[in-house]
């Protein structure tokens, strides 16, 4: 696939809850928008805009009530559910705003995990985990269990994993939301790095609109419909961080 | 290769939380060990009683007369009914000398030893403040050959002794030691008398043998009753059952002989030769290995029994790892979200739980395994028996503990599997 190619694309999601109850209600009006390959993509939306439901589609976790979704070339909403996991595992790279790293399980190994579910040796997992690590500056501390970890550093861990079957798409949910600034700050350095050295196509979701704007497209979402699309400041602030 | 990892993963957790792992395999550890024990004491008893009747004698069988059974009256469990038209036995019924010894001179080469005793009865022999408790028996020729008494002064019987039914007697040291002060050539040629149920018994002493206080565990003190023999004919004359015949004997078969094939043979010549009439009564011949294999089945009832019982506690065990496991999958709602968020299929999340809760159970069951080693070889040392563990138990205990982890983790396991991961993710 060359760059530029759609990478992720949504076609007229509807996502309704309580389907064939009184309560039944929808979620998602019909959701249109496309992803290229080596994108940073924000999409922002305040609580209650349907922002979760849309990236559970996005990540694969659930389906779309109707609508098309094709995520590198694969069509997730007739996928089965085995299918589905073997999608997450290759090609959607998760970060969550609680760093979901397992419990009493080291940086390392935490790292490998999504690799293992992939099937791939313990030799190859174990190199490419530390390769990974170095990568997010963690080789220091690939032996500690996440309670021996700093809120950053966990993020850090977790981004290392998110990477760890190069997927198509890293889709971050709120990835500093739990973090100072500073900090944030740091994590934030790390996907523009990895958008600009490594060409990861990125899905920020959020809702921060300062945030946002580091990224290079927003979309816009409030009630469950996309309420516009602009471009972020990514061009401006890049060269004001070489500095 | 995804178990080796489950199984490290599983004993990390285990590690992390020490009290809760113990307390989990507690019910397992307390139901092997039960089972391990009990097998290792019915595997030391079995040992132990296959042994001593080895000893005793593998080639020995018993020649008695037994009712004939008709399958009217008998059933499996070899209860009479019907008893009233049965004539009670008699001593026509027994078995002669004279059928003996065709049957001798018949199977000479099968027989090294045949053993005739008569019992005359418990008594005691007093003499003034003197006293000394004895079972008198009577033994023919073979029978103190094959018992072959240690003679620590005098001599043994003689032809002569048996033939003409003398009143002689061997006594033991032991009772030397009480009605002689331990003087034996004050004992050697005198006459004791014993008083059995009322009756008077004379006999003279030709000779002393060692009491064997080895067989039995207790300890031997002045008043224990030791064997005082005298020739079989003597007992027989003074019992007046010299004609009688005999209701039982024991046959020694030579090393070459197969004793349980030979017991068919002995029934067989009987039954055709001589109680083909007899509507009543017939021989029949029990040999020492079918009366070992009778014990070693009745041993291994009872044993399995209390293990079923033991067993008990198992699934008491196994119910609480499944608690426990629902109790985990509960706490690590989160994780099981985050795995499958990272690609972890049902399969795989089912494979980590039931994994979990096998090697639960297994290291459970290998902590019971040792304790119950050691209760068991305790309790059958203390019960005066060599302990001897039970291989087999333990195979079956391990295999044991793994189904019951593999049963009680099938369904917390195929729940956390069915987790929706949104919602498991979003769990707090």
């Amino acid at each position: 696939m060359a760059a530029g190619d759609i990478m992720l694309d949504l076609r007229d999601i509807h996502k309704s809850f309580f389907i064939g109850t009184p309560n039944e209600f929808e979620v998602l009006h019909g959701v249109n928008f496309s992803v290229r390959e080596g994108e940073f993509v924000s999409i922002v939306g305040q609580s209650g805009s349907g922002k979760s439901t849309l990236m559970n589609i996005i990540g694969a976790l659930d389906r779309p009530t109707s609508g098309e979704y094709t995520l590198d070339g694969v069509d997730i909403e007739k996928a089965k559910d085995h299918e589905l996991s073997i999608l997450r595992n290759k090609k959607i790279g998760f970060v969550f705003q609680t760093y979901n790293l397992i419990a009493r399980t080291n940086a390392i190994k935490n790292v490998e995990l999504p690799m293992m579910y992939a099937g791939i040796g313990r030799a190859e997992r174990n190199e490419r985990a530390k390769m990974l690590l170095e990568q997010v500056g963690m080789t220091n501390r690939m032996m500690h269990n996440p309670d021996e970890l700093s809120g950053g550093q966990k993020q850090r861990v977790a981004i290392a994993r998110a990477m760890a079957n190069d997927p198509a798409i890293i889709l971050a949910d709120e990835p500093t939301g739990a973090l100072d600034s500073a900090t944030g700050r740091l994590i934030m350095d790390i996907f523009h790095k990895l958008h600009e050295e490594q060409g990861k196509t990125i899905v920020l979701i959020t809702h921060s609109n300062e945030l946002s704007l580091e990224t290079e497209r927003i979309i816009t979402l409030r009630d469950g419909d996309i309420r516009g699309e602009s471009k972020g400041q990514w061009e401006t602030i890049k060269e004001d961080l070489a500095c | 290769m995804l178990i080796m990892e489950n199984v490290l993963l599983a004993l990390a957790g285990l590690k992390s939380n020490i009290m809760r792992s113990l307390l989990t395999m507690l019910g397992i550890i307390i139901g092997i060990a039960s089972v391990i024990a009990i097998m290792t004491v019915g595997n030391s008893i079995t040992v132990m009683v296959n042994t001593q009747m080895q000893e005793m004698g593998a080639n020995n069988l018993t020649v008695g007369v037994s009712a004939k059974s008709t399958s009217e009256e008998t059933t499996s469990s070899g209860l009479h009914f019907g008893a009233g038209n049965r004539r009670s036995m008699d001593t026509e019924d027994y078995i002669t000398d004279d059928m003996i010894d065709s049957f001798l001179e018949e199977y000479s080469d099968n027989i090294k030893y045949t053993l005739l005793s008569s019992t005359v009865g418990s008594g005691t022999a007093i003499d003034g403040d003197l006293y000394a408790y004895v079972n008198v028996v009577g033994y023919n020729e073979d029978y103190m050959e094959y018992n072959d008494p240690e003679i620590l002064a005098g001599r043994t019987f003689i032809e002569k002794d048996y033939e003409n039914a003398q009143k002689v007697c061997i006594v033991s040291n032991y009772f030397v030691n009480n009605m002689f002060e331990g003087d034996t050539s004050a004992a050697l040629g005198s006459a004791v008398e014993i008083s059995i149920n009322g009756k008077y018994y004379t006999y003279y002493i030709v000779g002393v043998y060692e009491y064997d206080d080895s067989t039995w565990s207790s300890d031997s003190t002045e008043d224990t009753t030791t064997d005082l023999y005298i020739p079989y004919d003597t007992a027989r004359t003074q019992l007046h059952t010299i004609n009688d015949g005999y209701e039982s004997f024991t046959l020694i078969t030579t090393i070459d002989t197969d004793s349980e094939e030979f017991a068919d043979t002995v029934e067989t010549y009987f039954n055709t030769m001589y109680y083909s009439n007899n509507d009543d009564y017939e021989v029949s011949v029990t040999s020492m290995a079918s009366m070992i294999e009778s014990m070693t089945t009745m041993i291994g009832t009872i044993e399995l029994a209390l293990a079923i019982i033991a067993g008990i506690s198992l699934v008491v065990g196994g119910i609480g790892v499944m608690n426990i496991m629902l109790v985990s999958i509960t706490e690590r709602t989160k994780e099981i979200g985050t795995r499958k968020a990272l690609g972890a299929t049902n399969g795989s999340i089912r494979l980590q739980f039931i994994t979990e809760s096998v090697v639960i159970c297994i290291m459970g069951g290998l902590i019971g395994i040792i304790l119950g080693v050691v209760l068991g070889s305790v309790a059958a040392t203390y019960m005066g028996y060599s302990a001897s563990v039970s291989i087999s138990a333990i195979i079956i205990a391990v295999a044991f503990s793994m189904a019951i982890g593999i049963f009680f983790g099938y369904y917390p396991a195929n729940k956390a599997a069915k987790l929706n991961p949104i919602e498991a993710l979003r769990y707090e």
